[in-house]
């Protein structure tokens, strides 16, 4: 019963999260295209479904993912858990292997099995004229999230500022941009987006949160963000390493062959 | 005036109800086998850490089950709504304007296209809550229902009225053609001042805010727009010029983020 309530209460919010962009649509359909929707029943019948779907959605984030997360960075960081492995002493952040296996094959799992990257995917194989391959691109993109949030948990453990990692990050990312093949480029830069779906961002967020209120001497205010940075940033690098590393085979099984 | 290609909108239009509802019935189902897919690793991985790993016990397992069902459902009637009532509109709507309007219009409706589907972006939401339960527990606003709310809300207009600002950005420079690289360039030089200047408590977020928004709504329809008007423009090659606008849209947040920081603090 409760969370029949809960549903019903967030339903009037997400009206008004919905609602601009209903505006906009009216707005536009009205006063500049003067004259109305072309299929308004159905439009109409779009919206309801997404009012509901977001609230449900939301209500069970609270529920599920986010619980979830802080539960599974609380078991992981857990003294007994860590014990284990590491005999007394406060535990360093070797100590804390799980959390960045856990990390890595959340990474690694949501994305080899994300649509949108098959489609970027055989895109990539068509414009590069099947130098890179479809499997490759994936396993590019899945590696380089896997070990973004690896990484990121391990920032989060140690406590060094998240700037430390992003902003090298970009200039590495600017590096590779000039020297890596052109056509391949935005490909990399939305490989960084794909990773990111409503459903991995807030639990790969609650984990963070959770382990920088697990692991002690941390602030989650300050150390707990920064995984979602970590999970867009580094595919980019890997896709572009990847497709340099395959244009350079190329280029040399083409010399040996003349 | 420009007119809307009404063709691709008014599919089932002319069929019988009966295949109409079995329609919409498949679309459904498909719809849910896009959300299980996004689910389905999650658990997986989850589950093996538990059995395997942790091998400790749960607390409120049967909520957690119910959590996972209502994600599905809810996702799964997102999505169908997303297909059925707004991505046909708003990508021929985005078509249209890129293609035939002025350039006024096109300016304000790529901003509102921006602002409007960022607002309704549910990772959005889920993690600006979070931020402002995290932010008052750190006692740096009043822990009440009232301030954390005005919190979360005035961080998520932060977000989009930045993505309104990225796509505006973008497509103006789709119609001048200034190269993408040394924008990108510059922007990245901004956050890196704005880091060094702003609060170190609102760096982790802002740096998240750049990844959330490039998520289920926006995309679509901003790359409708951009795909739009580099067809449009002779000499535009539209993979490049449509991915530029999401390059803008998850970089400007950053910087309106840490802006809101500085204001806030």
């Amino acid at each position: 019963m409760n969370t029949i309530w809960e549903i019903v209460a967030t339903l009037s919010g997400t009206v008004l999260d919905v609602l601009p962009i209903a505006l906009i649509i009216v707005f536009f359909q009205f006063f500049v295209f003067r004259k109305p929707p072309p299929n308004p029943q159905k439009m109409l019948t779009g919206f309801i479904y997404v009012l509901i779907g977001l609230s449900l959605f939301l209500v069970g984030l609270e529920k599920a993912l986010f619980p979830v997360g802080r539960l599974m960075a609380a078991q992981l960081t857990d003294l007994e858990f860590i014990q284990g492995s590491a005999i007394g002493g406060a535990p360093g952040w070797r100590d804390y292997y799980w959390v960045y296996i856990f990390a890595f094959a959340i990474g690694a799992s949501t994305t080899i099995a994300e649509p949108a990257l098959m489609a970027v995917a055989i895109k990539a194989n068509e414009v590069s004229a099947g130098a890179i391959g479809v499997w490759g691109l994936r396993i590019a993109v899945a590696l380089g999230v896997a070990l973004g949030i690896a990484l990121g948990t391990w920032r989060i453990v140690v406590g060094i500022p998240v700037q430390y990692f992003i902003i090298p990050g970009y200039v590495l990312v600017v590096l590779q941009t000039w020297v890596a093949p052109k056509m391949i480029v935005p490909l990399a830069y939305d490989s960084g987006g794909v990773a990111t779906s409503t459903v991995t961002v807030p639990l790969v967020a609650a984990l963070g949160l959770g382990l920088a209120e697990n692991v002690p001497g941390r602030d989650p205010l300050i150390d707990g963000f920064g995984l979602i940075a970590f999970a867009c940033l580094f595919p980019i690098m890997t896709v572009m390493a990847y497709a340099q590393a395959s244009t350079w085979v190329n280029r040399i099984s083409r010399s040996k062959q003349k | 005036m420009i007119r809307i290609d009404v063709d691709n909108l008014s599919r089932f239009e002319g069929k019988g109800y009966g295949e109409r509802v079995s329609n919409g019935i498949k679309a459904l189902l498909q719809s849910m086998m896009r959300s299980s897919r996004d689910l389905l690793p999650i658990i997986l991985v989850i589950a093996f850490f538990q059995i395997v790993v942790l091998q400790q016990p749960i607390p409120d397992f049967f909520d957690l089950v119910l959590g996972v069902f209502l994600v599905l459902l809810g996702l799964t009637c997102f999505l169908h709504g997303l297909d059925t009532g707004l991505f046909p509109i708003g990508e021929s709507m985005a078509y249209a304007f890129a293609r035939k309007g002025n350039v006024y219009w096109l300016l304000l409706f790529a901003f509102a296209l921006g602002f409007g589907t960022t607002i309704a972006e549910p990772a959005l939401i889920a993690v600006a809550k979070e931020a402002s339960l995290i932010t008052a527990r750190a006692g740096l606003i009043p822990d009440d229902e009232a301030a954390r709310g005005s919190y979360a809300l005035g961080l998520r207009i932060s977000v989009a009225l930045s993505v309104g600002f990225a796509i505006v950005l973008g497509v103006f420079r789709i119609l001048k053609g200034w190269p993408i690289h040394i924008m990108i360039m510059c922007g990245y030089a901004i956050v890196v001042v704005m880091t060094a200047i702003a609060p170190q408590k609102i760096i982790g977020i802002a740096y998240d805010s750049g990844g959330v928004t490039t998520s289920t709504i926006t995309v679509p329809l901003v790359t409708a727009l951009g795909i739009g008007l580099a067809s449009s423009i002779r000499g535009r090659n539209p993979v490049i010029d449509g991915f530029g606008l999401i390059a803008f849209a998850s970089l400007t947040p950053m910087m309106f983020v840490m802006a809101y920081g500085m204001i806030n603090s």
